[in-house]
């Protein structure tokens, strides 16, 4: 039977069993939302910005393993997804994005609201389409959803010109994909990964990364039995969090430019690191030229071309990693490497790296600590960019197997408030707690207009220092305290909450703090808490740029602290 | 590490905009591209593109993977180091008068090259050949003075068994 393309749009949709699509309409895609409306399978949330759809479908891919899908018109509409699209690409997050686009008759004219939305997303998403007729439209949505969800998943953009909505063509959803030129590696090649077992049997002080590539794998029982069998201590990349609970005895926490001390320390000094789906980002790594000196380094990652992309790697093995770990695990031997153990444990205790400070300041790790407390760590954590994020990522142990969402590749401020409601939306029956920076939460605010109609119940944590913190942080250590346009004026955001009929109260004392996040969590539905945090408290440990992971900064002893920061002396 | 020439031979998909994913690939990623040259090949609906890349080994190698991971590109080699074929086509349109033209035509015909065209003032040469080749002609050629040059780029295949043929691809693996 014919069907238009929406109709064929919307049956290829349920076929993929999409549930939820997040978007904003306007005049080119208006066939599509008219025909949406008469399937009810597939959930529509009406977001307040296309860079919010962006977002929650990337979020909410994360967190469900399965396809995010966003929406919105041609020409603003579009453009405005592109900063979602490019988190989603950098993180290699599954999404399908939506748009339309002028009539075909139209394009290349310059039309109203006509973008070359195409040619912008090509070097953001892993594959794209201009659909030219209704009659390709199903394979285009079947291969779109298989692109974006195998091998290193990621977004995949489909630009619909308003006739290819409107035109009829026979629907059939086809069975298979056809794509000569797209064969993702699954399987790890077995003498790769015998040369990778011999050198982890041998090694004495072995050292594994861990990656988002074990979240999106689900590899967290391989990881563990790997570590346990070996005795191999653990670290991870910001993203690679909740890969690995936090609490095991062989959990040495995250590395890079904020990670333990003893973390780096690690890395430096370790004769091999077994880095799983991870890429050697930059912020991970430090400068690569003095990147794990001593070490060897085997490269497990599903994509070739991270293989020797940064750092140079002696075994390279492409697969899922799961599978790869999953033969791995059989060809390592049972291991104890107990003095390289105790070595770690020593620098863990000469070197804490966390301390909270004693006093009445609402310090940001402290209220971080305490939400850990709160929700026993049985909770999903979304943050901004910038130091809410770094603070989230450093006090709360995350033990939960995927429970951090974070925008880590491109660094997105504003990701935190549209990614914790696709967050939300994809795991309903979970806390989801919004850390957020009083900068980015500014710039996607408009989100709670959505939370509060759909009633997403995020618990919302302004860490409001009133500057653009992590930059801030950067002046005082780099350019000598001239805080050139850091300084935040903001809205009074118990009013702003208030306007969006969200309950939310401020927190100015050190004792606030816990029962601020009991009544949040109390309460059932959406909430705001605005914790006015000491203002130039900075996040440490850090490496400064351009240096080595050798060179990790610890935070400040009080009496450093004091002399760079007469004000808080003063007060204290 | 020395950069150096790297001849690249892909079959990719004859769909709109492929041309501007290689291209867009080669500018995002800084790499340097010394000529392009693509066209239809044995097997319909596919193209074939000889990139030629000034790169390192390491940086090559890159080029390649991420060329790779273009969902239309179907096979991509690196024909450098194999015993490859490979020839440009060049058309030059160099000034004539009645003294030089004998001379000019001595030196085409040393080179087998082709006069193609003739004018009251000038010829067109047509030259088949390596870069060595093609820019050795056009060095003789000048002093004649030169109006217009057009050349192809790269095109290069492997001799003997077949490389780039989509059935016998191998995508990935390490």
């Amino acid at each position: 039977m014919k069907k238009t393309g929406a109709q064929i749009l919307c049956e290829s949709l349920v076929k993929e069993r999409v549930e939820v699509i997040f978007g904003i309409l306007g005049g080119a895609i208006l066939p599509i939302y008219d025909t949406l409306s008469q399937y009810p399978q597939l959930r529509h949330i009406l977001v307040r910005h296309e860079q919010g759809a962006a977002h929650a479908a990337d979020a909410y891919a994360r967190v469900t393993h399965k396809v995010g899908v966003c929406m919105a018109t041609s020409g603003p509409g579009a453009a405005n997804l592109v900063t979602g699209i490019a988190n989603a690409y950098m993180d290699s997050s599954p999404v399908v994005a939506i748009t339309g686009q002028v009539a075909r008759a139209f394009i290349g004219r310059d039309a109203f609201q006509e973008t070359d939305i195409t040619g912008i997303t090509l070097p953001i998403t892993k594959h794209n389409y201009l659909v030219s007729s209704a009659g390709e439209l199903a394979e285009t949505v079947k291969e779109a959803f298989y692109i974006a969800r195998t091998g290193r998943s990621g977004p995949v953009h489909i630009d619909m010109p308003r006739d290819v909505q409107t035109e009829e063509a026979e629907f059939v959803y086809p069975a298979k994909v056809n794509l000569p030129g797209y064969k993702p590696v699954f399987q790890g090649h077995p003498a790769q990964i015998r040369k990778a077992a011999r050198l982890i049997n041998s090694a004495k002080q072995p050292l594994i990364i861990a990656g988002r590539g074990v979240i999106m794998s689900q590899a967290y029982a391989e990881l563990r039995e790997l570590a346990e069998k070996a005795q191999i201590p653990v670290v991870n990349t910001l993203l690679g969090l909740s890969s690995f609970p936090r609490n095991h005895v062989l959990s040495f926490g995250m590395i890079g430019m904020h990670g333990m001390a003893y973390a780096n320390m690690a890395v430096q000094d370790t004769d091999l690191i077994i880095s799983i789906g991870m890429r050697f980002d930059d912020r991970a790594t430090a400068i690569t030229g003095e990147f794990a000196p001593k070490a060897r380094i085997i490269h497990i990652d599903i994509d070739p071309a991270e293989i020797g992309k940064n750092v140079r790697v002696d075994v390279p093995i492409v697969g899922d990693v799961k599978n790869v770990l999953g033969v791995l695990n059989k060809e390592v031997n049972v291991n104890t490497h107990s003095e390289w153990l105790a070595t770690l444990n020593k620098w863990q205790d000469e070197h804490p790296s966390l301390e909270i400070r004693e006093g009445e300041e609402v310090l940001p790790q402290y209220i971080i600590r305490q939400i850990y407390e709160a929700t026993q760590g049985d909770a999903l954590v979304v943050t901004g960019v910038g130091q809410n994020q770094m603070w989230a990522a450093q006090y709360f142990p995350f033990i939960k197997p995927d429970s951090f969402v974070s925008s880590g590749g491109l660094g997105t401020m504003g990701f935190e408030l549209p990614a914790a409601m696709g967050a939300k939306v994809g795991r309903p029956d979970e806390m989801v707690w919004c850390v957020a920076g009083d900068g980015g939460f500014q710039m996607t605010i408009q989100e709670l207009a959505t939370i509060a109609a759909e009633n997403i119940g995020v618990k919302i944590a302004i860490i409001n220092n009133g500057y653009l913190g992590m930059v801030r942080q950067w002046q005082e250590l780099f350019y000598e305290r001239r805080y050139a346009h850091t300084k935040l004026w903001n809205p009074d955001f118990l009013k702003v909450a208030e306007a969006y009929e969200i309950p939310a109260v401020r927190v100015r004392r050190r004792d606030e703090v816990v029962s601020a996040i009991y009544k949040a969590m109390d309460y059932d539905g959406p909430f705001l808490i605005d914790f006015v945090v000491e203002p130039e408290e900075g996040v440490y440990p850090m490496v400064p740029p351009g240096k080595s992971l050798s060179e990790t900064m610890e935070l400040p002893k009080p009496k450093k602290v004091s002399k760079r920061k007469p004000k808080t002396l003063a007060r204290s | 590490m020395e950069a150096t020439k790297y001849t690249i031979s892909m079959l990719v998909e004859d769909k709109a905009g492929v041309l501007n994913r290689v291209a867009s690939l080669f500018r995002r990623r800084g790499f340097n591209i010394q000529s392009l040259a693509v066209g239809g090949s044995e097997q319909p609906g596919l193209s074939r593109m000889t990139v030629v890349v000034l790169a390192d080994p390491a940086q090559v190698e890159q080029v390649r993977k991420q060329l790779d991971k273009l969902i239309n590109v179907v096979k991509i080699v690196d024909l450098t180091n194999d015993d490859m074929v490979a020839r440009e086509l060049a058309l030059i349109k160099v000034a004539a008068t009645s003294s030089t033209r004998s001379e000019i035509m001595q030196i085409v015909d040393i080179f087998r090259a082709n006069i193609v065209d003739v004018g009251s003032d000038s010829l067109m040469v047509e030259v088949t050949g390596d870069e060595d080749k093609v820019d050795s002609l056009f060095e003789l050629l000048r002093r004649f003075g030169i109006k217009e040059v057009v050349r192809t780029g790269r095109v290069a295949l492997t001799r003997g068994a077949v490389a780039t043929r989509s059935d016998n691809k191998k995508k990935g693996g390490n």
